[in-house]
């Protein structure tokens, strides 16, 4: 498997090419720093991304709650999270980084609140 | 009218404004007021829900409610106050008095020692670049979609065709796909994407969305609601080319077209404005034609990245608490700093020399190049030098000069590396 995966650790956008299987890389070319090569692997065998989304709030037609996922989750997840996150609703007070939704779809990761609600 | 009285007055509590608020109480200020048109104050970062602020300032990836939050409960902790729900209406600077509108006491004037203006910017619309075509319902600016999408949960449409690739659209992209939406297309007059690459394969490839580059919307249909646009190609001129025009029918569009500091206040006290910026000319102190008022943030000049809309309101909070404590010298002489090879423009414009500081001087590019050198000059000294391995008008650049003589002004030039 090949595949050419553009770097987003800063705004240089290197061209990184990774050959490998699903578990393993074989060989990784076009990265110009450490950090670059550590995103090309990761983003090669397993890419995450950091979800934010919002929740309904009970009572409050026209509130929202901003949330994220405390880490990056799987990215094949993202529309699987969104499914548990849109059926949830939160009772007011809310506190920033309360734990929304514990161990998301199993994954390990917590959805918690970014913003207060009084 | 009701009355107020308060040592600095800073008119908007988006992150410039709670940024200047926090360093004014910092640096010793009494009564501080931030004067906010919403019902809540952290700015357009209420509902910028997604990740990427605060990794130069905090070294963190934070969203928006995170980064304000920090500076929000900062500003509380300080003392400074908030009077929401006002919109100001004039600003007199030779009286240094604010006149605004607010929903419980009516008409009220606040008298202040210093101003900041920190009023951000805001986005152009359809009017600014004149698409033709019928007037349905269904044509947001991203910005307000954002805003109807992340805090007033109503969902803007489901086919979605966005206009512009700045990050705004893009990342509404991605939310509106979250949502359950289908993007359609990102639809790019230029030949290059204007936002982020990380914003393109986070938010467009992950999602499948198309790129269209070298494309605009030529034509808008629909009577009630939108219905479709039609989407054609264009020149080296953004001229379209007829023939190439294609039909994609869609039930909303969405604008990512630009943003424009917001200064009917500043215009309206006879500020002198930066004809490049479009915001009010300052100096290292981040202070106006009028010394006693300061300005920061996307007023100035439109930002990429909140962090340095912090670093630069920081100084503005400072120095007009200094100016309402008495402690900074109205006038002093002043020279320019003037935009040399391969520079847009220059914040702060004007510099006043200062024994032993130095200033970040903020500019922009005009043309992508690799590996360069910027350096400052000063007659026929180079005051300040540093390599960049690469530059690009989307992206801010900085650097820092010593303050100690500049004796005449300041040229920065861009120059590629031999």
């Amino acid at each position: 498997m090949k595949k050419e995966i553009i770097c987003t650790v800063c705004p240089m956008g290197c061209r990184i090419y990774v050959e490998g299987t699903e578990d393993s890389v074989t060989s990784i070319e076009g990265y110009t720093c450490k950090r670059g090569e550590e995103y090309g692997r990761q983003e090669f065998l397993h890419p995450v991304r950091i979800l934010t989304t919002t929740v309904k709030v009970e009572g409050r037609e026209d509130h929202l709650l901003p949330v994220r996922s405390e880490q990056p989750v799987p990215k094949e997840l993202l529309m699987d999270c969104m499914e548990v996150i849109r059926k949830q609703t939160v009772k007011a007070p809310v506190a920033r980084y309360d734990v929304i939704v514990p161990d998301i779809c199993g994954c390990g990761v917590n959805i918690v609140a970014t913003g207060n609600i009084g | 009218m009701y009355e107020i009285n308060c040592d600095v007055a800073v008119i908007g509590a988006g992150p410039a404004g709670l940024s200047a608020a926090v360093a004014a109480k910092k640096e010793g200020a009494g009564k501080v007021l931030l004067i906010e048109r919403d019902e809540s104050v952290g700015g357009i970062l209420q509902q910028c829900i997604h990740p990427g602020f605060g990794l130069t300032y905090f070294k963190k990836e934070l969203t928006g409610p995170e980064y304000a939050g920090r500076f929000a409960e900062e500003a509380e902790a300080l003392g400074a106050e908030v009077l929401l729900n006002s919109m100001v209406l004039e600003v007199l600077p030779e009286s240094n008095q604010i006149l605004c509108a607010n929903s419980e006491y009516g008409m009220t004037r606040v008298t202040a020692k210093s101003i900041v203006l920190a009023m951000g910017c805001r986005e152009r619309t359809r009017a600014n670049i004149q698409i033709p075509g019928t007037r349905p319902s269904g044509i947001y600016t991203a910005g307000a979609a954002q805003r109807l999408v992340n805090r007033q949960n109503a969902m803007v449409g489901k086919n979605v065709v966005i206009l512009g690739s700045g990050d705004i659209g893009m990342i509404m992209a991605r939310r509106m796909s979250l949502e359950g939406a289908k993007v359609l297309a990102v639809v790019e007059i230029m030949d290059f994407l204007a936002g982020l690459t990380r914003n393109k394969v986070q938010c467009l490839d992950d999602f499948g969305i198309p790129l269209k580059l070298k494309h605009t919307i030529t034509r808008i249909a629909g009577s009630r609601r939108v219905e479709g646009v039609y989407v054609a190609q264009v020149d080296e001129n953004k001229k379209p080319i007829p023939k190439t025009e294609e039909y994609i029918a869609c039930d909303t569009l969405l604008l990512s077209v630009g943003l424009l500091p917001e200064n009917e206040l500043t215009r309206q006290a006879e500020i002198e404005i930066s004809p490049v910026t479009n915001g009010p000319a300052v100096n290292q102190y981040m202070q106006t034609s009028v010394p006693s008022v300061f300005a920061c943030g996307n007023v100035v000049h439109v930002n990429d990245l909140v962090d340095n809309v912090t670093t630069e309101s920081l100084q503005a909070g400072k120095y007009a608490a200094l100016y309402a404590m008495g402690q900074l010298e109205g006038e002093g002489r002043e020279v320019e700093s003037v935009t040399g090879n391969n520079v847009r423009y220059l914040c702060p414009q004007r510099l006043r020399e200062e024994k032993g500081a130095k200033a970040n001087l903020f500019f922009r590019v005009l043309a992508p190049e690799l590996d360069v050198r910027i350096e400052a000059r000063c007659q026929d000294r180079v005051i300040a030098s540093k390599k960049e391995r690469r530059v690009n008008p989307g992206e801010m650049c900085s650097i820092q000069i010593p303050l100690d003589d500049v004796t005449d002004d300041v040229i920065i030039n861009v120059v590629k590396e031999a």
